[in-house]
This record gives C-alpha cells, structure tokens and sequence, in this order.
C-alpha cells in the first residue's frame, strides 16, 4: 500500500520540506511590570532566585480582590518600537483581552492579553543565511502584541509553591510567518529579532532569565505541496541552539511518523535539552478553552499619530543599518559586519575599540572580536560589557600584531588571558615572553639546523613536493616556542630551502 | 439625641457641642449591638473608635469646636461600608464563603477619599454574595432584615446598606450599583440611593461582579447627603483606568440652591412608555404618576419618550454581567488567599483541588459562573456577549435619542414594594425582573437615582427612580432635590 502526505505519495526518498514559524516571548526591560508599580527588571547584576520569594509584587500583580490593572506607558512605547524596528504597521487603536485558564501561578486565572486588535500587525524582518551571510530572506511577522508573564511554580516534594515575582512583568510576543523551511533558518530569524529587541533597549537580552523565549511551530509536507502538514508546537525554548536542535529532532519525528503510516497530531511539545528529544505535553483536544472578550477594565488602547511618529524619529541604528555601515566605514565583509552588530554591546565595543586602533585596523579588530572573544563569552553566556575585555586591550592586540610585536597565535593565547584577569597587553606580552621573534641572527641557524636535520624531505621538496614548505615552517615555528614572526620564518625557511 | 440626622445636621451639633465624633460613634455602635437587621457583617470597633477619638479631640484642640467643612466635609460622620469594597487590615468577605477568612491589605480608592475627609468607618455591611442578588438572600451571612418590616427583604444586594441607613445604624453608607443594586434597596428601605456615571468613581477597590457594569454610589438619608459623598468620592483615579477626566461640580451648592426655590419650572421629565408597563403593582403606579402630576402642576414639562430596546435590557444584561462575573470571580482559586476547605487539600490535582474550593460559591454565584463561562465560550462568543455589546449600545443610542428632548427622565424604581423573605428566591427569572427598571441605565452607564415618594398601605416605602445624561449629575441632583420637597 502507498503512502500518501498532504495528497502525495511519500516513501523513504521522498524529500520533504520543513515549515516553521515562531512565536517569540520578549521580555520589556520596562522599570514597573504591565499593569502595577511593582518592579519588573532585576537590578544589575542580580539574577531572579536572589530575589525572596514574593517580595516584589503589589496587591495588583497578587490578582488581589479588587484590583484593577493600570497600564504602563513605557511598555506601549517598547511594544511600538519593536513593531517599528520590524516594519510593521502600528494600530492606533488595540484592544486587551483576556485569556482564561486556571494554574496556580496565574493570579487572576486569566492573563490580560491582546486578541482580536494587537498594537502591531504585517511586519517582516530579513535574515542572513549562508556560510557568508550573502543570502537574505524576508521573514513575514504576523502581529505583535503586549501581554503579562505568569509567575512561577516551584515544585517540593508533595506539595508546591507559587512565586509572583515575575507575575505582571511585560512581555511582548512577535509572532511570525511560518515562513522558515529549516532550523538555520529559525536560529537566523531568532539571532535577528533579538538584536533588534536589545539593539531597541526594550529587552535586557538575558537567555538564562528567560528574556526572549520561543514556541516553534513545525510542521513538514513533501517538497512541492501547496497546503501544510499538521503542526507540533513546542513550548517555551530559550535557547537558539535548543530551538534548532528540538527543530532538527522534530522534523525527524513528524518524518518518521508519516513513513510509518501514522498521521501527525497537533499537539504541544516539550523540548528536553539533555535527551535532544521533544515530548508530548498536550494534545488539541485537550486544549483550553481561553474564552478571550475585551478586558472590561482597560478601555481601548488609543496612540496617536504623533506619538508613534516621534517613537519612529527616535529609533537608534538598527542592526542592519549599524552592519552596512561597518561595510562601508571600516570595509569590512558582510559576515563580519553583521556578526559585530548582531549585539548591541559588541558593537559598541568594536567601535570603542576602533577609534583607539585606528580604523586601518578595523578588519584585524573584528577577526579578533568575532573569533576567539565572541567564542568565550558566548561559552560563558555573558555579554562582552560584562566580561574583563576592554576596547583598549583589544586595540593594543591588533597593533602589536601590525607591528609585528606578537604573532596571531599569540594574540589569541593573550586574549585568554585577558578573559580570565584583564590587564594591560603590553604587560601579558612581557610577562608570558610572547613577543615576536624576527630576529635574522636567531632564525637563520634554527632553520639551518632543521633542513639538516631532515635531508630525505628536502630532496622530496627539491623534487616538486612544494607541500613540504609547510612542514619545515612548522618545525622552525616549534623550535622558537611558537614566538617566530610567521611571515618572516616563512620567506627565509623558502629560501635556504631553494638553496 | 436623636440620630436620624443629616450631616450637615450633625455637623451643626458638633459645632454646638451637642454630641462629638466619639459619642455619635458609641452611640451608632450601641444602636448596632441591639438591631436585629443582621446588617452588618463585620465591626470595626477599635479603628472606628480610635479614629473617632482623633477627630473628637482635633475638632477642640485644632478647630476651635468648629467642623472644619472646607477641608474636611465629612467630618467625624459615622459611615457603613458595603463589604464589597476593601479597607486595609479589615476582613472582606463580599458575603462569600469563600473569602471568609480575607483580610484585605489595601484600601478602597473611594473608602480613602470618604476616610481622608473625615468619615469614619463603621463596619461592613451584609449584601447579596458578590454582588449577585435582588433581596439580600443570598448571603453567606444570613438575610439582612427590612428595616420595618422584618417578613420582608430590604431589596439588594446593598441590602445591609439600605438597612443600615434606614434604621439609622449609621449616618450614610456605601452601596455598589451593577444593575440597581443601590437603587433597589434605596427604594425599599425608603432612602436616597444614588448610582453615578459610570466612571464618575473609582472601582479600585471594588470586587468585581462585571466590571463594564459596577459603581460606587451612596445611600443616604437626604439628597443633599448623596451630592456630598458623590462629590468627595469622584475624579480620575489612576489605579482605575476607566475612570473619567470629566469635572466634578459643586454638586452640595447645587442641592442648597435647588432647596432653597425647588421649583421644577422649565425642567422638562421624560415618562418612557416603556416603563408603565402591565405588571406593575397599582400603589406603585400610582405613587409616580401622583408625583409626575405634581411636578407638572408645579410647572415642569411632561414628555413621553420611547426607549424601544427597553424589551432586551434584562436578557442583554444578564449575559454582560454573567459573562464578566465568570471572569471577574476565577480568581477565587484558593491559592493565594481565602478559604481552602479540608477536602481541598488533600485533592490529587490542580483540577480537582479548583473544583473543591470553588465548591464553596453559594448557589446564584455558581449559576452566573456557569451562565458566564457558557457565553464566553468558543462558538459562543459572537452570539451572546458580542450580540449583547450591540443591543447594549441600541440601548445607549435610544437614551442619547431621548435625552435630546427631556433633561431627566422618571420611572418607578422597581415594579413592587419590598417582598416577603423567600416570596421570590425559587424563581431566579422572576428576581432578575425586579430589577427591570434599573437596568436599562446600568447598561447605558448612565447617573441615576432612588428619591422615596410615598409609602403604600401597609407602609412600605415607594422610590421614583430619576436618569440624567451621562456625566449630568447636576442635573440629575437638581430633580432629586425637587422630588425630594414635593414628596414630603
């Protein structure tokens, strides 16, 4: 018996297309939570469990008999901004709603929310895709709308408790196009829309807090199909390599389940990091009834022309904006340009950095930055403004390496260390010897001494094996530590080998 | 002395030193201790006592024995608080099981302004659970009493207001109107009952019952008493975002003016045929069109007006008020606040542990629950609560329509006087039509009144229910004062 998905024969070759699209949770790092005065972004430095429990919320937040939300002003202004930022158009008038389901860390026992009328509405954003990042596509976002997070359950052994800390806080959720056919695709549009939303200073950016969480609907149809297979959603990643991973593993999922003659269900998904595998949390039947209506307490949400022309002339460079910039200011490529304007805090240290080395050193500045301190603070999960690099530090480094002080190698070992204690580079490069030899009087008898050492691979050279330049290089760069300036060792090493 | 006084009666006493906050106080709490009304639910001796014996010793040592009325129009007058509205450290049931043991930590917008003008609190008074009830039976605190006729309900769900003042347990009192629950027992209990535009004051601190619908309003003893705390408790509140930027008038002037020539010449009244409908007890009839008669002779204008979507009001509000009740009242999850019942925690789920607190609802509070969540549900929605947003503004629209002709319009409050304990409380859809006047101006949002006019033959008392334009208060309290004088 043939198999068929969506009207079409599928087997085991047949090549099937991925559609995703993405429901994004940003948190707004406003000072007061959406609807009460109570304090909805950590104070610097601090992390949500050094918060006691319950301490920060008013009777308002609490859900307290009698109390009504009040809305906060900067959160429309955020919400603005973003559906700015992404080329949406901004409805002067939107409605809240209510969306109702009982959980215990849902005050009210519903969450005000935005339905039929949300504040943005048919934006897009473009992502790179490719190894360079020379292939744009434009993702569609379908609507933008302002809601509150719920609090937290924290689960003990036979009972469970509530903390309200993060009731109230004000998020917006950008909902997307399901326009993505692959993970990479997802983890680009996902790395765009959270520069935007920390380019925009509307969100802190903190994954580990849950700032910027996604849900990723995914469905798969054979390649060519018109109509959409049905969709898993899977809950609450925060994460962009999670998001991919629990993509990849879902594709995989629905693939396997239609080649072995079952339908796909719509369902919610969990996606467990350590196993790599999504499960099943609940099904469509078992779906809620949210019965949204307009929440009688807040009348219609009305800006004005003006208000939104002013938020619009007061937008700072967009990432994209600030990478064709670095293109044409610093002459960057565009992979390099986008990867340093992808953050707002490694842009600015990049230009910080820059003015002090000078902008001839701009491409050096941003190999460093992208390669090997991107790589550190990424592993660490911090921003580079909050780590022990300083833009001095950095414009030192590419100047001794202009100057031929220390050899790339030997910037990248300084930049470990300057990651674990900071400190001044011309000291590092005194303390740790790292200066770069091109002394001729101290090369010259090390290389000597190597083509003597090895006669059979200097007659294979000899003989047209051209190869085996770099294997004397590399002797000679092990001899002096690593030290020799490389350019250098290399024009000598080739000519006492051609004799 | 005696206390069936107004309060610029008793301020004219304090100035006389004739009684003093403190004594008036004792006096109103002795006077509770002995009634039998069941009126109030819960007393706050110490903080009312204490709060008294302040105001008792500034008024001498601050004021020279004299009632500071600019700053502090409510001097030292004793106040009952509807229990629907919270008062900081003060237990706040809205008559429910469910909130039995809730103390709330903050107090009411419009309790603060009564408070910071120098009303004192006495105590909260018993209403129909949450709100929901047109003869205070159900409460989970007991039937409040009428207070003359003890067979009889005072009308709700302000009954415990109604009584309170009428039986003269306190100078005036909060009630909350969402489709007459000020007005109704006003009218039965023989009082001034007084819903103002919605939007006019602040809900916070309001429980919910549908919030599209409530307000804060007083019940009192004189017109002039009802423009005085209308006035103190208005303006835009910025915890309530429904409330309006609109100016609050010297209302209190508006009255003493009106009294002093209470003349209704070139006020032109609206009678909507609509309301003098079969079904409408004779006496009462007979009351208003009396009282329409006079204020004519006097020389107002008598129109007829057509308010046609009258016929849909008591369906269409019914599904507005369910619906948001339903949502309103989800909180009552015993989470975070109110009673957990035993049973409750041993539940194996979140689910079931929900369904056996909220077991605790008493029967009209579950059935409008049920009703709400019916027509909120999906494929529901656009038949019933978005249906009933449009026949709501008809409604709206056939008011706007009228009051291009009239400046007030007049109707009886309720179609009966006050009715025997248990007369109706088997049948919910003949208790929802007591309230068939009223609603119609809840829906329109509308400022209204209850004036008593006359008592039938076995005493009870007969209200003229008065409607005035949105934001119109002035208007509205102008026509009160005048009825007020033609009817005693």
């Amino acid at each position: 018996m043939s198999l068929t998905h969506l009207g079409i024969p599928v087997d085991q070759n047949t090549e099937f297309e991925t559609v995703i699209g993405l429901e994004v949770h940003v948190q707004l790092a406003t000072n007061s939570k959406q609807f009460s005065t109570a304090r909805a972004r950590l104070e610097a430095g601090k992390s949500v469990t050094d918060e006691a429990v319950n301490s920060n919320t008013t009777p308002v937040c609490a859900g307290h008999p009698g109390t009504l939300p009040a809305l906060n002003k900067t959160a429309v202004e955020y919400a603005i901004r973003t559906g700015l930022a992404t080329d949406c158009k901004i409805n002067l008038k939107s409605i809240f709603a209510r969306k109702h389901y009982f959980y215990p860390d849902l005050p009210k026992g519903y969450q005000i929310s935005q339905f039929d009328l949300p504040i943005c509405e048919h934006g897009h954003l473009d992502v790179e895709l490719g190894e360079t990042g020379e292939v744009t596509k434009r993702i569609g976002i379908t609507r933008i709308h302002m809601e509150e997070d719920a609090g937290k359950n924290v689960h003990m052994s036979g009972f469970s408790l509530v903390n309200l800390n993060r009731a109230g806080v004000p998020l917006v959720e950008v909902v997307s196009e399901p326009d993505m056919r692959s993970p990479a695709e997802a983890g680009a549009y996902l790395r765009k829309l959270y520069a935007i939303v920390t380019c925009l200073g509307v969100c802190d950016g903190n994954l580990q807090e849950g700032n910027f969480r996604c849900d990723a609907n995914v469905s798969i149809r054979p390649k060519g199909a018109k109509g959409f297979g049905t969709r898993a959603e899977i809950k609450n990643v925060n994460s962009f390599r999670f998001v991919e991973k629990a993509i990849e593993f879902e594709v995989e999922r629905q693939r396997q389940v239609i080649l072995s003659g079952d339908k796909v269900i719509q369902e919610t998904r969990l996606y467990d990091s350590q196993k790599n595998q999504t499960f099943s949390m609940r099904t469509k039947e078992e779906a809620e009834d949210y019965r949204y209506f307009p929440d009688p307490d807040l009348p219609p949400l009305v800006i004005s022309q003006a208000t939104v022309d002013a938020i619009k002339a007061a937008l700072p460079e967009l990432p994209d904006q600030k990478r064709d910039r670095y293109i044409k200011d610093y002459g960057l490529s565009r992979y390099d340009a986008g990867a340093l304007s992808s953050t707002q805090s490694l842009g600015q240290f990049f230009e910080l950095a820059v003015k002090l080395s000078g902008t001839e050193l701009a491409k050096s500045l941003a190999n460093l930055l992208i390669g090997e301190a991107a790589r550190l603070i990424n592993d660490a999960g911090i921003e580079i403004q909050d780590s022990k690099f300083e833009p001095k530090a950095f414009a030192d480094l590419v100047k001794a390496i202009a100057d031929k002080t220390i050899s790339v190698t030997a910037a990248k070992q300084i930049i470990t260390i300057l990651y674990t204690e900071g400190g001044d580079v011309g000291s590092i490069i005194d303390r740790e010897g790292l200066k770069q030899v091109s002394d001729l009087s101290l090369l010259e008898p090390i290389i000597e001494q190597i083509i003597a050492a090895n006669p059979k691979q200097l007659e294979d050279y000899r003989s047209g094996k051209d190869k085996l330049l770099g294997f004397f290089v590399g002797q000679a760069m092990k001899a002096t530590q690593g030290k020799a300036n490389p350019a250098l060792l290399q024009e000598l090493v080739t000519k006492k080998l051609k004799g | 002395m005696s206390n069936t006084k107004t309060i610029r009666e008793i301020h004219d006493a304090f100035d006389a030193g004739i009684t003093n906050p403190l004594a008036l106080t004792q006096a109103f709490y002795s006077k509770i201790d002995q009634s039998k009304h069941n009126a109030f639910i819960t007393l706050c001796k110490d903080r009312a006592l204490k709060q008294a014996e302040q105001l008792t010793q500034d008024l001498k040592s601050k004021h020279g024995g004299k009632v500071p009325r600019g700053t502090h129009p409510l001097y030292g007058i004793p106040l009952g608080i509807k229990d629907v509205l919270t008062m900081d450290g003060v237990r706040t049931t809205a008559a429910s099981k469910m909130l039995d043991n809730y103390i709330s930590p903050y107090t009411a917008t419009a309790v603060q302004k009564l408070e910071n003008a120098g009303a004192i609190s006495l105590g909260k008074l018993n209403m129909d659970e949450f709100a929901m009830g047109s003869s205070n039976e159900n409460s989970a605190y007991g039937n409040v009493l009428h207070p003359t006729h003890p067979d009889r309900v005072p009308g709700g769900s302000s009954g415990g207001s109604g009584t309170a003042v009428a039986a003269d347990l306190c100078v005036a009192a909060l009630g909350t109107d969402t489709g007459g629950s000020i007005r109704l027992p006003a009218s039965f209990c023989g009082i001034v009952g007084m819903k103002p535009t919605y939007g006019r004051i602040s809900r916070y601190g309001q429980i919910a019952f549908a919030s599209s619908l409530d307000q804060i309003g007083p019940m009192t003893k004189s017109v002039e008493d009802a423009a005085l705390l209308t006035q103190v408790m208005s303006g835009v509140d910025m915890y309530d975002s429904t409330t309006a930027d609109q100016p609050v008038e010297d209302w209190v002037k508006v009255v003493r003016d009106t009294a002093a020539n209470p003349s209704p010449q070139g006020m032109r009244i609206g009678v909507p045929k609509e309301y003098f409908i079969d079904g409408i007890d004779s006496e009462v009839r007979q009351a208003i069109e009396d009282t329409i008669e006079k204020l004519k002779a006097q020389g107002a204008e008598i129109v007829p007006v057509s308010l046609p979507h009258t016929e849909y009001a008591v369906a269409t509000y019914y599904v507005v008020a369910v619906s948001e009740a339903s949502s309103n009242l989800s909180r009552y999850d015993g989470v975070r606040f109110g009673v957990r019942p035993k049973a409750a925690m041993e539940a194996g789920s979140p689910a079931e542990f929900y369904k056996k607190v909220r077991a605790n609802f008493g029967a009209e509070v579950k059935r409008r629950i049920i009703l709400g969540t019916f027509a909120l549900s999906s494929g529901y929605y656009d038949a019933y609560y978005r249906k009933a947003g449009q026949v709501r503004r008809l409604m709206r629209n056939d008011f706007e329509a009228a009051f291009k002709n009239v400046d007030v319009i007049v109707s009886p409050v309720a179609p009966t006087t006050a009715f025997k304990i248990g007369e109706k409380a088997k049948n919910p859809l003949q208790m929802y039509l007591t309230d068939i006047f009223t609603i119609p101006a809840s829906m329109a949002g509308l400022p209204a009144m209850s004036v008593p006019v006359a008592k039938d033959h076995q005493g009870l008392s007969i209200g003229m229910h008065l409607i005035a334009p949105r934001f119109k208060e002035g208007v509205l309290l102008k026509a009160a004062t005048i009825v007020e004088r033609i009817s005693s």
